[in-house]
C-alpha cells in the first residue's frame, strides 16, 4: 500500500482514547481530501480508528504495521459528508400532531420510549416499541400509514426515525420535542394491561 | 479526580444480582463480540469516540437513579467519558478500573458445599470470561482445579484459610486461557497433574492425570477419582470428588458439549466425544453434581452466583446429549462452530511451555470470551 499524506501525526507510546483525540483535533485544521497519516503503537487504535472514520464520514483507507508500529491512514471527507450531528428532516411539532388526530387523519403513532415510560402516560392508539427492539420488530409496523415517531424528548425518536427511512419506510416523521411537553390526550396502562383514558381533550 | 469502580465491587453487584447499568464506550464491534453480562444488567454501548464533542446525544437513555458504570477496553477512555457525564452534571457515573481487560481477570469464590469428612469446596467464577476452576480443601491442605492465570488469587484464599496447597490439577490441555496450574505448583511445592495424552508436546515435569489413581486432598478421605473422557481434547479426563461431585472439565457444560476442534483434531476427536457424553458418563450415577470448566450464558449463573447441575437433569435437558443419530451428532460438533478463542493456537503452545509470552502479552491473548462450547 503506497499512500502520500499531508500530515503525519504521532500517536506513538498513548493508548486509547488519546490517538483518536489528536486525530480528531488534527483532522479539523486540514484541507477536505487531504490524507493523515496516524502513528499509533495501541492496538485499538486499528478497529477504533475505522470505526471513528466510518462514524464521522472521513475516508479509512487502511492500515499498515511496521513492527510494533500501526499506521493508520485517513482521508479528510468533504465538508457536506461529515456527519455532524445528522439529524432527520422531516419533522412535525406537537400543534400539528394534536390537529391531525383531531380530524382523525389515519397515521400511526410510534412510542420509541421504554415500555415502563409508554405505561404512565402515553397518546391514546399509539403502538409502543422501544428504540433497542426497533430493528427486530420492523415487521409490527404498518409501511401504509404515515409514521409519527415520538419519544421523551425528540432524540430518541430521531434516531428511530433514521432507521426506519433507511429501511425504507416512507413518511415517517420525528415529532418534537415529545412527550415532556405534550398536553393532548393520554392513556395509562395499569398492571394486567387493561387501557383506560385521561385527560381526554378531544371527547 | 475522576470516580472509578473496581472489578471487584462490580463483580460482587452482578453476583448480587443488583440492578447494573452499564455504559460500554468501547466500538460496536467489541461490544457485540464480548461484554459484561448478567441477569440484571443492562446496558448501553456508544463508542468514546462519538462522544468527544459531548455526552448530549446520551444523556437521553442514562438512568438518574442508578448508577452509571463506564467501561472501554483498559479503563481511560471510559476516565474520560465519565469526566464528561460528571461536568454534564451526572454525579453518579463511575469508570471501571482496568476496562475489560481488568474484568476478565477478577475471579470470584463462591462455597459450593461441605464434604463429607470436614473440609470444602469452592468454585471460581471468572465472570468476564465465563472460566470456572475449582478449590478443594480439607484438613490442612488443598488441590486447585483448572487454575487461570491469576494465581495470587488462589494462593491468598489458600492463605486466608490456612490450608497449603498440595495437589494442582488440569482436565485437559487448555486452549481459552493460560493455566496457572504449573506456576500454583511450583510457588507451592505442589504436585502438578496433567494427562499425559494432552502433554505429548510440554517442555516440563509433570504428574500424569490417570484414570484409576486416586489423589487424596487431607488426611481425611477426599478423594479425587480421575475418569478417562476425551473429545474436547485427546486426554480430557474428569474428576470425582468426594463422591459427589463431577468435575467434566470442557467435555460437559450445563448448557452445552464441548467442542472437539481446538486442536485442529475434529473430525477424529468426535468419536471419543461420542462415546464420552453418550457411553462412559452414563455409567455414573445420576446424582453426581456437574461441575464444568466453563459457562456461556449467565442464565446459568445460580441465585448464589455458581454453576453446576445434576447429572441425571443434564441427561434430560442438555440439548448436546439428545442427539441419538451419530451422523447428527458428527455435523453438530464439526460444522457451525463459533469462532474460535481469542489466539487459540499461542495459548495452547504456552499452556505446553513452548511460549513464555511477558504478562502484558498474556493478558492481551486472553481478552475475549472463552468460546469452548458448540454453541
Amino acid at each position: 500500500m503506497e499512500i502520500s499524506s499531508d500530515k503525519i501525526l504521532d500517536a506513538k507510546g498513548v493508548s486509547c482514547p488519546v490517538p483518536i483525540v489528536r486525530t480528531k483535533k488534527a483532522i479539523e485544521d486540514m484541507e477536505a481530501n487531504q490524507v493523515i497519516e496516524v502513528q499509533a503503537t495501541d492496538e485499538g487504535s486499528k478497529a477504533d480508528i475505522k470505526a471513528w472514520a466510518d462514524s464521522t464520514g472521513h475516508d479509512y483507507l487502511g492500515t499498515k504495521e511496521d513492527g510494533e508500529v500501526f499506521i493508520h491512514y485517513i482521508r479528510k471527507a468533504e465538508m457536506d459528508n461529515i456527519k455532524d450531528e445528522v439529524t432527520y428532516s422531516e419533522i412535525v411539532n406537537l400543534e400539528q400532531l394534536k390537529s391531525k388526530l383531531a380530524i382523525k387523519e389515519p397515521i400511526t403513532i410510534l412510542d420509541v420510549r421504554e415500555q415502563e415510560e409508554f405505561a404512565f402516560g402515553h397518546i391514546p392508539g399509539a403502538i409502543n416499541i422501544p428504540l433497542g427492539e426497533i430493528e427486530d420488530r420492523f415487521d409490527e409496523i404498518d409501511k401504509t400509514k404515515e409514521l409519527h415517531v415520538i419519544c421523551r424528548t425528540g432524540n430518541r425518536s430521531d434516531q428511530a426515525a433514521q432507521r426506519l427511512a433507511k429501511k425504507g419506510y416512507k413518511n415517517v416523521k420525528n415529532v418534537i420535542p415529545g412527550m415532556t411537553k405534550w398536553d393532548g390526550p393520554t392513556e395509562m396502562i395499569h398492571e394486567g394491561g387493561k387501557t383506560d383514558d385521561k385527560n381526554n381533550n378531544n371527547e | 479526580m475522576t470516580k472509578t469502580i473496581t472489578t471487584n465491587e462490580l463483580a460482587k453487584k452482578i453476583m448480587n444480582q443488583e440492578d447494573t447499568f452499564i455504559l460500554d464506550v468501547r466500538n460496536n464491534d467489541a461490544f457485540s463480540d464480548w461484554k459484561i453480562e448478567g441477569k440484571k444488567v443492562e446496558s448501553l454501548n456508544e463508542p468514546y469516540f462519538n462522544l468527544m464533542d459531548g455526552v448530549d446525544s446520551i444523556t437521553d437513555k442514562l438512568p438518574k437513579d442508578r448508577n452509571v458504570n463506564v467501561i472501554c477496553a483498559k479503563g481511560k477512555s471510559s476516565e474520560m467519558v465519565t469526566d464528561m457525564l460528571e461536568e454534564a452534571g451526572y454525579t453518579n457515573a463511575y469508570s471501571l478500573e482496568g476496562g475489560m481487560k481488568g474484568w476478565s481477570e477478577h475471579l470470584e469464590p463462591v462455597k459450593l458445599g461441605d464434604l463429607k469428612d470436614g473440609g470444602a469446596i469452592y468454585q471460581f467464577v471468572r465472570l468476564g470470561k465465563g472460566c470456572l476452576s475449582y478449590f478443594i480443601e480439607s484438613n490442612g491442605e488443598a488441590a486447585i482445579v483448572d487454575a487461570a492465570r491469576m494465581t495470587e488469587s488462589y494462593e491468598n484464599f489458600a492463605k486466608e484459610r490456612g490450608v497449603k496447597i498440595k495437589h494442582v490439577l488440569d482436565t485437559h490441555l487448555h486452549a481459552d486461557h493460560i493455566s496457572g496450574g504449573r506456576k500454583l505448583a511450583k510457588n507451592a511445592g505442589g504436585t502438578y497433574y496433567l494427562p499425559s495424552k494432552d502433554a505429548e508436546e510440554v517442555t516440563f515435569n509433570y504428574t500424569s492425570l490417570e484414570e484409576g489413581k486416586t489423589i487424596h486432598v487431607g488426611n481425611t478421605s477426599v478423594t479425587v477419582q480421575p475418569i478417562y473422557s476425551p473429545g474436547h481434547t485427546i486426554g480430557s479426563t474428569s474428576l470425582v470428588v468426594d463422591e459427589t461431585y463431577l468435575l467434566t472439565g470442557d467435555t460437559l457444560f450445563v448448557q452445552s458439549i464441548g467442542r472437539p476442534d481446538l486442536a485442529g483434531k475434529a473430525e477424529d476427536w468426535v468419536e471419543d466425544l461420542r462415546s464420552t457424553l453418550y457411553s462412559r458418563y452414563t455409567n455414573l450415577s445420576d446424582d453426581l453434581i456437574v461441575l464444568p470448566a466453563h459457562f456461556s450464558f449467565v442464565e446459568e449463573l445460580a441465585e448464589d452466583g455458581s454453576v453446576s447441575a445434576r447429572l441425571g437433569d443434564l441427561y434430560q435437558k442438555n440439548t448436546g446429549l439428545q442427539v441419538e443419530d451419530e451422523d447428527k451428532f458428527r455435523k453438530m460438533v464439526t460444522e457451525n462452530l463459533p469462532p474460535q478463542p481469542n489466539a487459540y493456537e499461542e495459548i495452547r503452545k504456552t499452556n505446553m511451555g513452548k511460549m513464555n509470552p511477558e504478562n502484558e502479552q498474556q493478558r492481551d491473548m486472553e481478552v475475549g470470551p472463552n468460546r469452548c462450547a458448540i454453541g
